[in-house]
C-alpha cells in the first residue's frame, strides 16, 4: 500500500468508459499545481487511458493500486 | 387517499413521462385515486436537436418550441414554476414562484442539463456553441459571413447532450463550406478530450477515417484549459494552442444544483441503479434522461425509453404490485455525416454500436423523425 496523501479523491467506480478518465480530467482542472489526485476506477481501459493521459498533460502517474477489486491512481498535477 | 406523482422537467423524458403516466393511469386519475403533476420553469417544450440546423440556417428556433399546454395530456396537472428546495425525507418540493409547497409521494428527477461556459475561462466571450437556442441563432449569424481562416470545433468536457452533435457538425460544417465553394479557404479542426475523436470506441473508429477524408484536422488528448478572445486562441491543460477564426465549442455541462442540494449526486447528476433508475440516495425517487448518471448518452431516445421503463414502475407501485420493468441501456442516434447523408447507431448496455453505413435515406429518416418528434413528446409514437 502506498504511504501518498491525496489532496483530492474522484470515485469513478461503476462509470463506463471514458467516464473515470473524464473525471480525472475534470478533478485536476479545479486543482493547483502539485496537488496529488487519486481516481477509484474499477474499468480496465482507465490502465492504459489515465497514464497515456498523464504523460501528454505532463502529469506525473506516482502510483496505481489495486485493492478491493478497483484501481487506483494517483496523478500529481504538474 | 389520493397519490401524489411528480415529474420536475418538462423536457423529453420529463413530457414524454407525464403523458404516458396519464394514459396507463387514466382510471385512476379519472377516479381522484392519482394525481399527476409536472413542474417547468418554462411554459414551452423545447426539442434541443433543432439547434444544429439552426446553426446552418436550415430551421428556425421557433420549429424546436410549443407551448406544454399543447404537448401535455389535460390530465396532468402542469405547473410553471422553478423548483428550489426538494426535502426527499419530507417529501416535499418548495418553489421561487413563492406558491404553496408540494409534497410527493413518487417523483421523478428529469431536469437534464444546463451550460456552464463560465467554468472556462475566456469560453463565454470567445466561443460559440449549438447548444442553447441563443448560442445557434448568433453561431449562424457568424457562419454566414465567415468566408476564410480556421473553424475550430472543440469538444470541451464530457459528458455533454448528444455526443454525436459534434461529429454532426464537423461533416455538416465541411459539406455546407464545400457546397457553397469554401472550403478551400477554411482549415477545420476537431478537438476531443481524450485519445480517439469520441468517446464510445465503436462510433470513434468509425468516425476518424471520414475525418481523415474530408480533410478535417484532429486533435486528440485537448482538453481547452482557457480561450484568449482578443489573440483568438485555445490553450489546453495538456500544452498545445490552437489559432483560431471561429471557436465552436461543446461547453461543460452540469445539472441543477437542486440535485446536489438534496444529496443525491454530483454535479447535478442523479445516482440511480442503471436498471431501476431509482435514485440511489433517497426513497420513491425516481430520474431519467440527462439526470440519471446511468453512464449512457444524454440524449432524447434514453430520456423517451427510459420513461416508459419509470412509468410502468410507478404505475405498479401505485397498484401495489412489484415493479418489473428495467431499462437495458437502450439508445438509439442518427449522426448527420454532410447536408444529406447520414448514418444511424443502436446500443444497450450490452450490445456495442456498429454504425450504419451513411445514406441519403438515414438523412432523411432522421429529418422525418424531428418533424414527427411532436409525437414522441405527446406519448404517441
Amino acid at each position: 500500500m502506498t504511504d501518498i496523501d491525496p489532496d483530492r479523491t474522484v470515485d469513478a467506480r461503476g462509470a463506463a468508459c471514458p467516464g473515470p478518465l473524464m473525471d480525472l480530467i475534470g478533478e485536476i482542472r479545479g486543482a493547483e499545481s502539485g496537488d496529488i489526485v487519486r481516481l477509484l476506477s474499477d474499468n480496465d481501459q482507465s490502465l492504459t487511458d489515465v497514464p497515456e493521459w498523464s504523460e501528454e498533460a505532463g502529469n506525473e502517474l506516482l502510483a496505481v493500486e489495486e485493492p478491493d477489486g478497483h484501481y487506483e491512481f494517483y496523478v500529481e498535477k504538474a | 387517499m389520493t397519490e401524489h406523482v411528480v415529474v420536475v422537467g418538462g423536457g423529453t423524458g420529463g413530457t414524454v413521462l407525464a403523458n404516458d403516466l396519464a394514459d396507463r393511469l387514466g382510471s385512476e386519475i379519472d377516479a381522484g385515486e392519482v394525481r399527476v403533476t409536472l413542474i417547468n420553469d418554462d411554459p414551452d417544450h423545447v426539442y434541443k436537436p433543432v439547434w444544429l440546423y439552426v446553426a446552418f440556417g436550415q430551421r428556425e428556433p421557433a420549429d424546436g418550441r410549443r407551448p406544454l399546454t399543447e404537448v401535455v395530456d389535460d390530465a396532468v396537472d402542469l405547473r410553471i414554476d422553478r423548483v428550489t428546495d426538494l426535502d426527499t425525507e419530507a417529501k416535499r418540493l418548495q418553489f421561487r414562484g413563492g406558491g404553496p409547497p408540494i409534497e410527493y409521494d413518487h417523483l421523478v428527477l428529469a431536469t437534464g442539463s444546463t451550460l456552464d461556459r463560465d467554468r472556462v475561462p475566456g469560453l463565454a466571450a470567445g466561443g460559440h456553441d449549438y447548444y442553447s437556442e441563443s448560442g445557434a441563432t448568433a453561431l449562424r449569424e457568424e457562419l454566414l459571413s465567415f468566408t476564410e481562416g480556421h473553424l475550430v470545433l472543440s469538444v470541451v468536457g464530457t459528458p455533454h447532450m448528444c455526443p454525436a452533435a459534434p461529429l454532426e457538425f464537423v461533416f455538416m460544417a465541411d459539406d455546407w463550406l464545400r457546397e457553397r465553394g469554401l472550403r478551400e479557404d477554411i482549415d477545420v479542426t476537431y478537438t476531443y478530450p481524450i485519445q480517439r475523436v469520441h468517446g464510445n470506441p465503436h462510433i470513434a473508429e468509425w468516425a476518424r477515417p471520414i475525418m481523415d477524408e474530408r480533410d478535417i484536422q484532429v486533435e486528440t488528448f485537448f482538453n481547452a484549459e482557457s480561450v484568449d478572445p482578443e489573440a483568438e486562441t485555445v490553450t489546453s491543460m495538456e500544452g498545445a494552442e490552437l489559432d483560431y477564426d471561429l471557436l465552436v465549442t461543446i461547453p461543460p455541462h452540469a445539472g441543477v444544483d437542486l440535485i446536489a442540494e438534496a444529496g443525491l449526486g454530483d454535479d447535478g447528476w442523479v445516482d440511480v441503479d442503471k436498471h431501476t433508475l431509482e435514485a440511489a440516495a433517497a426513497e420513491d425517487v425516481y430520474a431519467l434522461g440527462d439526470t440519471a448518471a446511468t453512464g449512457v448518452p444524454k440524449a432524447g431516445s434514453v430520456a423517451h425509453y427510459q420513461a416508459g421503463v419509470v412509468g410502468q414502475r410507478i404505475a405498479s407501485e401505485v397498484r401495489g404490485r412489484p415493479a418489473t420493468a428495467t431499462y437495458d441501456g437502450k439508445t438509439l442516434c442518427f449522426i448527420e455525416t454532410g447536408m444529406d447523408a447520414a448514418s444511424f447507431v443502436e446500443f444497450d448496455y450490452e450490445t456495442p454500436p456498429s454504425p450504419a453505413t451513411p445514406s441519403e435515406k438515414l438523412h432523411w429518416s432522421k429529418l422525418a423523425y424531428n418533424e414527427s418528434y411532436w409525437l414522441t413528446a405527446r406519448g404517441l409514437l
